[in-house]
């Protein structure tokens, strides 16, 4: 398979060596095998519900699986668009506003949102901060009842599809603040101080040095976080009460669901065909989640190519 | 100054203003006092909560210290100072669902904690018995060591195929790419995987504690590879050739040179890899089933965990509620200080292990 | 009009750590002054604190007086983004915006104080400063690529336009040729001697012949002993440094008979 020249060196022929890199091959193996199982699996079980769709739903599977996509995609674009802003805020505090002091416990405080459990979010966002959001909903639906965001009637508990895309952007807060601020620290000292040495204030430095160095992989890091949000089941399935609809209206007690939620909450009591029908409906959203992943790692890639000459 | 400068985009070469009237270097205490100030009486005087004279006292900031900025040394100075106090703004939303996050797991939390919360199962509690969590810490214990045991080895060698064996091959390329689609999965997928895994072989309607452990060892595996390959890499090349130079065959190198070199770090992946699976709660929920009774067997029936508990507790309480919801609050406390505990731990033993060099 | 430099008693640190002590010097207008000396005697240290980018390191900190055209750079009513703008720099590895095109590399910092500016105004800018740098005939059928796209020389040329696009009073340059070639030294060199007539000109370089070529004016800097701050031992006319100097540290460093 490889052959550098150390191994022929310090003997390939050895039995020894030649187990271990057996043990090694094997483990890689196992990996390539998983996710052929997952596919293999998913398949396997997921295909008689998709087909037998309409025995169960009497619809078929793409009118039965597109409402939870689309309710999916509007969570997840709701978290994005509110987390990205705040998490390029706040890897710009901990990479270039902190003083170096204070930027690592900074750090740390960030990570600390990350090791929060997804229920735990999820019961906190129906007791905390659903009820705390309602007048907001109140407000939006009495202000601006025009856009269709916002057309109310606002829900009396909280428990919306927007409540739900805030506590998801919560969530991925973290892992877009972590990767925006390695990046932005990133940025050659070089550049930064050209910017500077021309008179640029420490906002035209970041605009001019840091921003333009760092955008692939902001956006490859919102893209990951994008992925997360999709594939987030239980804070959805707590917080959000789904009837299933597709609606503009972010704020009404009738909610799209969310593939995720749609599982965890209907497959403990699900048997025979529901069962398939719920894993196929899994397949899709690993299909979309790899979609996104792959777009995100191909960004990335491309930008490292093209920086790296 | 800047103004000047403004207004004559060439100036005069004769003319080299650097001075101009500034800002003291006080000035945000200055204005962080006004706008507390404004915030708390505005409020008092309309009414707002807490909250209300927070957001009231934060916009006055941000607002008052562009004004004078702007006003005093100029645009760009104004702007400089808008953007530094939007992101330490940005900083401080986005601390507030921390902070309330702890406060209202704690303050609803501390109360449930109690020998028995530890020591008991929820096997034919009703109402307001005493029961507690034994039988949820017990399956998370089981079936995240199950996840541990399965992960482990299987990052670390895949890791190591990656890094010592793999760098021209195929086989590690195509490795590394599958390891990052798994970094995808979404959780409640795995879960799926486990079950669609398990019916084939125990029929339709299956739970059992392995697969749960199964389904956490996909998401756990890609984490471990990662840390891992990160640490080899870290490794430098003449510490390998020196091992080889001496005549030690390679599969020692590694495991004599390589791995006690990046113990460390090795070690603090894993450990961050459990927190970060210890807390799942989807792929449980799927495919370990919920229970009340105390269960030791992975391989077979129903396994209770912390999520799951907490899950169930919280939205199918029964009645009366409120004891129910109180064990949820105190099963989530017991959660976060696990995942706490444990990326302090993974701290603590990065710095324990760390090579002992002089450097 | 460019303007001259004095430093009085400038001591210099990273946080704790005493980098130059002691300096005084008066840097001429309209003239090119050199500074030589061995590695981390704190020459690049002392060439950032003349244009304040010296505090851009954390901990970085400054005590004394660096004086130019009556204001003294260091006073609290100073706007340190003011002071870079008015004191050019160029370093010594040419850095380039590498998203930008060599036109906006060129208008960078003009951009920075007129957001607007009409066409023909920033392509004078643009041709103007390229042809004071002796990069337009090489560039100009190609100013929409990017500067990353030139050679090493070009993109220090490149670098020294943009620099003196802003019209500062004075360009302080660090080892702005080491990372070049001799042919792309000269033309740097060429380029130093002819912008002499406009600006004040401070250059470090470790190349002896270099500092003979183009500086009026030699400061010798070196560490009092090891693990001492770095000073300055010698600051005259470069002929005089060059053939006679008044220590004889700067004559064993010149003449290479050196620690
Ligand atoms: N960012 C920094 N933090 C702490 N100390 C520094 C820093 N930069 C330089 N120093 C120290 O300051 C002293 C002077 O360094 P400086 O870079 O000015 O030397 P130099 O004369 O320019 O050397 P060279 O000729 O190699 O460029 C050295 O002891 C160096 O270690
Ligand atoms: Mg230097």
């Amino acid at each position: 398979m490889s052959t550098t020249i150390d191994e022929t060196r310090a003997g390939g022929r050895r039995p020894g060596d030649a187990i271990f890199k057996g043990t090694a091959i094997a483990a890689a193996l196992v990996i390539l095998l998983a996710l052929a199982g997952v596919a293999v699996f998913l398949l396997y079980e997921g295909i008689p519900g998709i087909l037998g769709a309409r025995e169960e739903t009497d619809a078929s599977f793409v009118s039965y699986v597109w409402p939870l996509v689309y309710g999916t995609l509007v969570a997840a674009l709701i978290a994005l668009v509110i987390a990205t802003p705040f998490a390029v805020g706040m890897a710009l505090v901990i990479s270039h506003y902190a003083p170096k002091r204070i930027a690592k416990p900074l750090g740390y405080v960030v990570d600390l949102l990350a090791a929060v459990p997804s229920v735990v979010y999820g019961v906190w966002g129906i007791t905390v901060l659903g009820p705390q959001l309602v007048p907001l909903y109140r407000w939006l639906a009495d202000t601006v009842p025009w856009i269709p965001f916002f057309a109310g009637p606002a829900s009396t508990t909280g428990r919306t599809i927007f409540t739900a895309g805030v506590v998801l952007a919560i969530m991925i807060l973290p892992i877009i603040t972590a990767i925006c601020r390695e990046i932005f620290a990133q940025t050659p000292t070089l550049h930064q101080e050209a910017a500077l040495a021309l008179g640029a204030t420490r906002w035209e430095m970041i605009r001019m040095a840091v921003f333009p160095y760092a955008r692939s992989g902001m956006i490859s890091a919102t893209m990951l976080g994008l992925g997360r949000a999709l594939g987030e089941t239980m804070a959805v399935a707590l917080v959000l009460s789904a009837s299933g609809v597709i609606t503009l209206n972010f704020i009404s007690s009738t909610n799209p669901s969310t593939i995720a939620a749609n599982i965890a909450l209907r497959f403990p009591e699900a048997t025979g065909l529901a069962v398939n029908l719920l894993i196929a409906s899994g397949l899709v959203l690993f299909a979309i989640t790899f979609a996104v992943n792959f777009a995100a790692r191909y960004i990335a890639g491309s930008s490292a190519r093209r920086m790296s000459r | 100054m800047s103004q000047t400068l403004e207004k004559k985009p060439a100036p005069s070469r004769d003319a080299m203003p650097l001075s101009g009237p500034r800002m003291p270097g006080s000035a945000p205490y200055l204005v962080a006092a006004a706008a507390l100030a404004v915030g708390v009486g505005l409020g008092m005087i309309l009414g707002g909560g807490l909250i209300a004279m927070a957001i009231l006292a934060g916009l006055t900031f941000i607002v008052g210290i562009t004004v004078w900025a702007w006003a005093l040394e100029g645009r760009r100075s104004g702007v400089d100072r808008l953007v530094m106090s939007v992101v330490w703004a940005a900083f401080a939303v986005a601390l507030v669902p921390l902070a309330s996050l702890v406060w209202t797991v704690l303050s609803n939390g501390i109360p449930a904690l109690s020998a028995e919360f530890f020591t008991y199962s929820m096997r034919g509690v009703i109402g307001d018995e005493p029961g507690g969590i034994y039988h949820a810490l017990i399956g998370t214990l089981l079936i995240t060591l199950g996840a541990t045991v399965i992960s482990v080895p299987v990052g670390i060698m895949t890791a190591i195929y990656i890094v010592e064996y793999g760098r021209t091959a195929r086989l590690a390329k195509a490795i590394t790419f599958l390891v990052d689609v798994m970094t995808g999965i979404p959780s409640i997928v795995a879960g799926l995987f486990a079950y669609a895994l398990f019916v084939l072989i125990f029929g339709p309607g299956v739970r059992l504690g392995f697969g749960g452990s199964v389904a956490l060892s996909l998401l756990m595996i890609p984490v471990v590879v990662r840390a891992t390959e990160e640490m080899l890499k870290l490794v430098p090349d003449e510490l390998r050739e020196a091992s080889y130079a001496l005549g030690v065959p390679k599969w020692r190198t590694i495991v004599k040179v390589v791995l006690p070199t990046s113990l460390s770090g090795i070690l603090t992946g894993v450990t961050l890899a459990i927190a970060r699976v210890i807390g799942e709660t989807a792929p449980l929920l799927i495919i370990a089933g919920s229970t009340d009774s105390v269960n030791f067997n992975l391989f077979a029936d129903r396994m209770q965990t912390l999520p799951v508990f907490i899950y169930y507790a919280y939205t199918q309480p029964g009645v009366p509620p409120d004891p129910s919801i109180e064990r949820a609050w105190g099963a989530a406390l017991v959660l976060i200080a696990i995942v706490m505990l444990l990326n302090l731990l993974a701290r603590v033993v990065g710095k324990v292990f760390a090579p002992k060099t002089g450097r | 009009m460019a303007k001259s430099i004095d430093v009085s008693d400038l001591n210099i640190y990273y946080g704790d750590f005493l980098a130059v002590q002691g300096v005084n010097m008066t840097i001429k207008a309209r003239s090119v002054t050199a500074f030589i000396g061995p590695s981390g005697c704190g020459k690049s240290t002392f060439l950032r604190s003349l244009n304040r980018m010296h505090e851009v390191i954390p901990g970085a900190r400054v005590e004394g007086k660096v004086v130019v055209d009556g204001q003294s750079l260091y006073d609290p009513s100073i706007d340190p983004v003011a002071v870079r703008r008015q004191i050019g720099m160029v370093f010594q590895r040419p850095n380039p915006f590498p998203t930008m095109s060599i036109y906006d590399n060129v208008l960078a910092g003009n951009r920075l104080n007129s957001r607007r500016m009409k066409k023909s105004e920033a392509d004078s800018i643009v041709e103007r400063s390229l042809k004071g740098a002796n990069l337009w005939n090489e560039v100009k059928d190609r100013l929409n690529k990017p500067g990353m796209g030139l050679s090493g020389g070009q993109q220090q040329r490149l670098c020294i336009a943009r620099a003196i696009a802003v019209e500062p009073q004075v360009l302080l340059m660090d080892e702005p040729c080491s990372a070049l070639d001799p042919i792309s030294t000269s033309a740097i060199e060429d380029l130093i001697h002819e912008l002499k007539s406009d600006y004040t000109i401070v250059i470090v370089t470790h190349n002896m012949q270099q500092a003979a070529r183009v500086s009026d004016e030699t400061g010798f800097f070196n560490l009092k002993a090891t693990g001492q701050p770095g000073q300055l031992v010698e600051f005259n006319p470069t002929k005089k440094v060059f053939s006679n100097p008044d220590e004889p540290a700067t004559e064993a460093y010149i003449s290479g008979r050196f620690g």
